[in-house]
């Protein structure tokens, strides 16, 4: 049970650190997210329904998050749309196009396919049991992905970033366009979801075009939670504490859906919480930052 | 080195609230030159900075940097040969990051590739260059800029921007935001950066005093025109009082030249 926690929270922490990279980094609220993850699954789903091998079905899945988050970056860039509006364009058009790839289905099925779980499985049959594996598994995952990221936000490109999303002016005065960063960062990040939905699919065993609803919420409230966990200003710290605050928020949820009948609450009632511990944590840094400029 | 011709700006042109803030108006600055630029409130002096940095667009007339016509060029495209500094200290730096961060950030203009040019090598640079600015700052690259006070952000500002190495600079008010202390602290890094460097620099500012100690050529902007220009050894021998007699003067031509249309 613990271990299951664990693991969905690594795995959705790979979304939570793009939503951290989009909402923290660059300063732009992506609401794509909603739609990138679920797309994330089901090109996951389609490519080991027709036996293209868990290698590129997470390659594709990847390359199809940056896509939409390129597509994003461009409306806001081209159009002068703001932020929030771009994101949801793209999210709404996700869905069917989402609907598209799955060849007009809501959902597809992956316990009878080879997946990453069931290759896993297979491999350390004998060796460790299956939740020790998922989970070790995923600890190396989440980590290479948050090294790779810690050394991405070193690089030249990487500290550009930073400083688009706290002074645009900077950047323009560096003789950067800040509409091409915001391309690539919104990709990538989108890239991340997409990647998170596809580990997700596998692991709850289907894909769904629903799988992505009020998921940019939740990222928001485990970067949030995270927050609250350590105080730096160390990249490697800030990524690390995004899939803490992942991990924290599943438990979190854990308890709700498993205890919550305590207090008549039923798993529908989760997304209402999500919320609430958004809106809570908005709250207590609001406090804390009044309370620190009065003192 | 710039050549403004026959430039002018119309905010919301076409509208009843149609506004003329520059007015024909035909600059060329020199390479090396050192002009200062005067102007009360709404002179349009910002604008002209805004002109020539990219950051709008004339109406009617051409912007040419060399001998290229840079008219229609994106700010950021402009920005690769151009450092500007504004009035606000917090425009020229990024508070949520590191000294060394924000100086790497700048140490090159141009689009960055995957590269981790951040070793001991820069930072044992940086130290070097901030020890120029002597405000101790050589053992604080780890720290967050947002910790700095504007004097110290201001000059770091300067040091970041002559490093990346500009053809000319464009100084907005650079000091007005400071203490009277840190102000001329500023100034003078400014007025030793310049001179070290060789850059072509047009500086804005509200004292008359600065405007006339520094550099080689004086404009006084006032409507959208340059109404009085003095170089050289001309300059040199400007005071406060001539410079306000000069204006003077000249308003009041202006002046009669009206009574005499409305006579
Ligand atoms: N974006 C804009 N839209 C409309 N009017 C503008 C705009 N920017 C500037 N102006 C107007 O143009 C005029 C000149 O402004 P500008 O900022 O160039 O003045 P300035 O000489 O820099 O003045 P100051 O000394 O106060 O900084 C002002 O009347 C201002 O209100
Ligand atoms: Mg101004």
């Amino acid at each position: 049970m613990l271990e299951g926690i664990f693991v969905e929270g690594l795995i959705y922490g790979i979304m939570a650190l793009g939503v951290f990279f989009t909402f923290r980094i660059l300063d732009f609220p992506d609401l794509t997210v909603d739609g990138s993850f679920p797309m994330g699954a089901v090109i996951m789903a389609v490519c080991l329904e027709n036996n293209m091998g868990i290698f590129l079905g997470t390659i594709l899945a990847f390359s199809g998050g940056v896509l939409a988050g390129f597509v994003t970056a461009a409306i806001h860039n081209k159009l002068k749309v703001p932020h929030l509006l771009a994101g949801i364009l793209t999210m709404t058009m996700l869905y069917s196009i989402n609907i598209r790839i799955l060849s007009n289905r809501a959902n597809l099925p992956l316990m009878n396919v080879k997946n990453v779980m069931s290759f896993i499985a297979e491999k350390t049959e004998g060796i460790i049991s299956e939740e020790y594996a998922y989970l070790i598994f995923f600890i190396l995952i989440v980590l290479l992905i948050k090294l790779l990221l810690d050394i991405f936000f070193h690089t030249d490109m990487g500290l550009i970033f930073g400083a688009l999303g706290d002074n645009q002016q900077m950047v323009v005065n560096q003789g950067i366009s800040p509409d091409t960063m915001k391309m690539i960062g919104v990709g990538l990040s989108n890239g991340l979801v997409a990647l998170s939905g596809a580990f997700a699919a596998q692991y709850l065993g289907f894909a769904d075009v629903n799988l992505g609803q009020g998921i940019v919420i939740s990222g928001l409230a485990s970067v949030m939670l995270g927050e609250f966990l350590i105080k730096s200003n160390k990249i490697s710290i800030l990524t690390l504490r995004v899939i803490l605050g992942a991990i924290l928020y599943k438990a979190i949820m854990y308890l709700g859906r498993f205890y919550g009948y305590h207090i008549n609450m039923t798993p529908n009632d989760l997304k209402l919480i999500s919320g609430l511990l958004v809106i809570v944590s908005l709250f207590i840094a609001n406090y804390k930052k009044i309370k620190g400029r009065s003192s | 080195m710039i050549q403004l011709s026959n430039i002018s700006k119309i905010f919301n042109g076409g509208t009843h609230n149609a506004k003329t803030v520059i007015k024909g108006l035909n600059l060329n600055i020199e390479k090396n030159d050192f002009v200062t630029i005067i102007g009360s409130n709404g002179a349009g002096k910002t604008t002209l900075f805004n002109l020539i940095s990219g950051n709008m667009f004339p109406t009617n007339g051409t912007v040419s940097v060399g001998d290229k016509d840079v008219t229609d060029d994106a700010e950021y495209k402009r920005a690769k040969y151009i450092g500007r500094i504004f009035q606000d200290p917090l425009l020229g730096t990024a508070s949520t990051m590191t000294l060394e961060d924000n100086m790497m950030i700048t140490y090159k203009k141009g689009f960055k590739w995957l590269k981790i040019s951040l070793n001991r090598k820069k930072r044992s640079f940086f130290k070097k260059e901030l020890l120029q600015l002597n405000m101790g700052l050589e053992n604080r690259l780890k720290e967050n800029v947002s910790l700095l006070s504007g004097g110290q952000r201001q000059a770091l500002t300067l040091l970041m921007t002559v490093l990346s190495k500009p053809e000319i600079i464009l100084l907005d008010e650079h000091t007005a935001a400071l203490d009277p202390r840190n102000a001329s602290i500023v100034m003078d890094l400014t007025a030793k950066f310049i001179e070290q460097h060789s850059l072509t620099t047009m500086m804005i500012t509200h004292n008359m005093q600065h405007a006339i100690d520094y550099g080689n050529r004086l404009l006084m902007m006032d409507g959208g025109e340059v109404i009085i220009d003095v170089k050289g050894e001309k300059k040199k021998q400007l005071t406060v009082e001539k410079l306000i007699a000069m204006f003077n003067d000249i308003r009041k031509k202006d002046f009669e030249n009206d009574e005499v249309l409305l006579a």
